[in-house]
């Protein structure tokens, strides 16, 4: 396949960009912020983005969706990164919409899907325990009860939790801590009983939320996907979620090179301006090219995806590893060649490197994906 | 069945029949590697075989023209062909300067008469060639070349001295960038002539490098000869051929051991040698990382190379990418090579052996240095990709 969009998705990208910038740029996200938006996101930006099918791109078309694919759901993504737009298009057009259309029953498509792709219903991943993402740590039971499962436990970091309409949850229902059998999941709606949803404030200014389950009772149609069997269907998730935040700090990487590279045109030290200097068009020249590596494993991850998603692990964790680690770079980089300004709040720089922080270390950390990349490859 | 499928099918058959059993061997040392030229010894009678076969078929250079030696095949074809040998892996029948580097360079620069004289013998292996660019003071700089070449009427006479010119002491001619005009602007007064090496005026001297091995020259010209119409494009225009040169040169160093995928992945090379602990982790924890880093940023490359390719085929390209190609695939490999003597431990510290790793080792430092440094390189991209300004 090759490594260029097709003509579908390129014009999905200048749509997404276009869009993005007149509608939801960076000075949204700070609005939200200094205003302590009860949300954390903007309702009417999402009524858009719905309605211009972002959040149907991975739902299938008879459950009313576009089905464009993963390489789609990442331009749309990268687009975001570049204007850092709070919204929970992550946790729900790509990774519940992948939840759903891959494991979930009959009955679960039709009732959740065709909310999904008209952007009525807001999806979140529970998965995280501690405070280093492990999927396969699961402490969180699930008790047989009556006709169901009786969830008690506790899950943190959970990207877009305090809005969510149903949250997908892991939880223990045989094998021991660490065991990849006897995981299951779990569609739990936003108002059952004993579950307690709690935001958390984080450095990004994005959503993220605790929850807590004191016995919450479900039925037994909660399950999604088999009983015990429940890890392979949610690293299918968690990947579709991690292919969809390496795509996005793709965008907030190359945005972060493009302002510090305007800025090294502009400023003057010196009598000369500073673009002029070796020390800083070197420091700018790796960048490009650690950028253009990234962006270049995020397209061939997307492709996979869509292509052969049963075998996309390695890729996945190769691109969350290497964008990670190159957004990070990207994010440093421009605050040190913007220099003091870059420190002010007053400018966008300092928004980017607390977003890419945050979605460095959302399901997995470069660390986490080298060592998991390490051990697939068997060594 | 398809045009292409007809033309795989039939590859295939006459590979089969044609390639000498000895020839789809993995090569025991770089000794086993078919330069051709005059003073050529084949190794063996399969190696001469081989060569004569691919060569009468086109096959050594299967996209040129037939009348030059070629056998005219499109892209596609020529994937096909690529594909095929891989697929029995039959060795290249012929590897030279002239394929690389100075073919295409006539195919775009030169003169039908020059075409016809030039490209069959280096089609066939007959004439090795080598090229003359950096001069002892014209490195980094190269521009500032000052290699003489004076219009003596009915021929030129070129005086200087060329350094780090590949395997200047076994071949037969060489492509040169001289100076023909002391006035004008560095860029404006190269001309880029050829120089049949079998002269008086031409002499060699090889440099032993710290790899142990001589692999370039110094190579001096006293009153060396150059025919007028060995003159390759205009006079005083030379710099746009070594430009087109330089570029092709760069995605042929960049790509070196990531592009052909045919190097053992290193994660495999390192449990090998230094074997798993009881997890099946690499039993150096420190080296599983960096091997880890080091093997995803080969697929990022790997993958980058793809989409640059891409993207100039859809029009998209950026050309000065070759830059960004050069310098992170010569970075690459030197890491890829630190990796492979901390796998080895004292085993790769023995000096001489036939395929001694330390010796390759050292020999990567030079990827960096060689067809323009990861410095220049990010000059260019600062200059030609991010438009910073010069002072």
């Amino acid at each position: 396949m090759a490594m260029v969009l097709s003509e579908e998705a390129g014009m999905l990208k200048d749509a997404a960009k276009g869009f993005l910038a007149d509608s939801a740029p960076v000075s949204q996200l700070r609005r939200l912020r200094d205003e302590e938006s009860a949300d954390g996101f903007d309702r009417s930006t999402w009524k858009a983005m719905a309605e211009m099918g972002w959040t149907s791109v991975l739902v299938p078309e008879e459950h009313g969706g576009v089905a464009m694919g993963h390489v789609a759901a990442g331009v749309i993504a990268e687009e975001m990164g570049r204007t850092l737009t709070a919204s929970p298009y992550l946790s729900t057009a790509i990774m519940g919409a992948t939840a759903l259309s891959r494991f979930g029953s009959d009955a679960q498509k039709g009732e959740w899907l065709p909310r999904i792709a008209a952007g009525e219903a807001i999806t979140a991943v529970a998965v995280d325990e501690g405070r280093k993402h492990n999927p396969v740590n699961v402490t969180t039971k699930a008790e047989r009860s009556g006709n169901g499962f009786k969830l008690t436990g506790a899950k943190s970091f959970v990207a877009e939790g305090h809005i969510a309409d149903m949250l997908i949850v892991s939880a223990r229902t045989a094998g021991g801590d660490a065991e990849e059998e006897g995981v299951s999941l779990f569609l739990v709606p936003q108002d059952a009983a004993g579950l307690k949803i709690e935001r958390t404030s984080m450095v990004d200014s994005r959503n993220s939320a605790r929850i807590e389950m004191d016995g919450v009772e479900l039925d037994a149609d909660a399950l999604l996907g088999e009983v015990d069997g429940g890890y392979k269907p949610l690293e299918s998730i968690l990947d579709a979620g991690r292919a969809g935040l390496s795509a996005e700090m793709s965008g907030s990487a190359q945005e972060c090179l493009y302002q510090t590279v305007e800025y090294l045109k502009e400023r003057k030290q010196f009598g000369q301006i500073i673009g002029t200097y070796q020390g800083l068009q070197h420091r700018a020249a790796h960048l490009y090219s650690e950028i253009e590596l990234g962006k270049s494993i995020v397209l061939k991850t997307l492709q996979t995806l869509d292509m052969a998603p049963d075998h996309a692990a390695m890729m996945v964790s190769a691109a969350k590893s290497k964008m990670g680690q190159v957004a990070q770079l990207a994010a440093q980089e421009s605050i040190q060649m913007h220099g003091g300004i870059g420190m002010t709040d007053e400018y966008d720089i300092g928004f980017f490197i607390k977003r890419v922080r945050v979605a460095e270390a959302l399901f997995g950390d470069a660390n986490y994906h080298t060592d998991k990349f390490a051990r697939m490859r068997n060594y | 069945m398809s045009d292409l499928e007809t033309f795989r099918a039939e590859t295939r058959a006459w590979l089969e029949a044609n390639c000498p059993e000895e020839m789809r061997q993995p090569l025991g040392s770089e000794g086993d590697i078919c330069w051709g030229g005059k003073r050529w010894e084949f190794k063996s009678e399969a190696q001469r075989v081989w060569l004569q076969r691919m060569a009468e078929k086109g096959w050594t250079v299967p996209e040129w023209p037939v009348e030059y030696g070629g056998a005219g095949l499109s892209k596609e074809e020529a994937k096909i062909l690529k594909a095929e040998m891989k697929a029995i892996k039959a060795r290249s029948p012929l590897n030279s300067f002239g394929i690389w580097m100075l073919g295409p360079a006539l195919l775009k620069f030169g003169n039908e008469e020059q075409k016809l004289e030039h490209l069959p013998k280096i089609a066939r292996g007959e004439i090795r060639w080598a090229q003359g660019y950096s001069e002892p003071n014209a490195g980094s700089d190269l521009a500032s070349l000052m290699t003489k070449c004076e219009d003596q009427g009915d021929h030129y006479l070129v005086n200087g001295q060329k350094i780090w010119t590949s395997y200047a002491d076994e071949s037969d001619w060489i492509f040169v960038l001289v100076r023909t005009d002391f006035d004008a602007k560095k860029h404006e007064g190269i001309s880029f002539v050829l120089i049949d090496m079998s002269q008086a005026g031409v002499t060699t001297k090889p440099i032993k490098l710290i790899s142990g091995k001589s692999p370039f020259c110094e190579t001096f010209f006293d009153d060396a000869r150059c025919e007028k119409h060995n003159l390759v494009g205009e006079k005083n225009k030379g710099w746009t051929i070594a430009k087109y040169l330089l570029t092709h040169e760069r995605e042929m160093i960049g790509g070196m051991g990531q592009g052909s995928g045919g190097m053992r992945p290193m994660g495999d090379i390192a449990a090998q040698q230094i074997g798993l602990d009881d997890r099946g982790m690499l039993a150096d924890p420190i080296l599983r990382t960096d091997v880890a880093r080091a093997e995803i940023d080969g697929l990022a490359f790997l993958a980058t190379m793809e989409r640059v390719t891409d993207e100039a085929k859809s029009g998209q390209g950026v050309g000065a990418n070759s830059s960004m190609l050069k310098y992170y695939g010569t970075e690459l490999n030197k890491r890829r090579f630190e990796l492979m003597m901390d796998s080895s431990g004292s085993d790769g510290l023995a000096w001489g052996a036939e395929r001694d790793v330390a010796s390759h080792w050292l020999r990567t430092k030079a990827n960096s240095i060689e067809g323009g440094t990861s410095e220049v390189q990010l000059n260019i991209i600062s200059k030609r990709i991010l438009n910073l300004p010069t002072a």
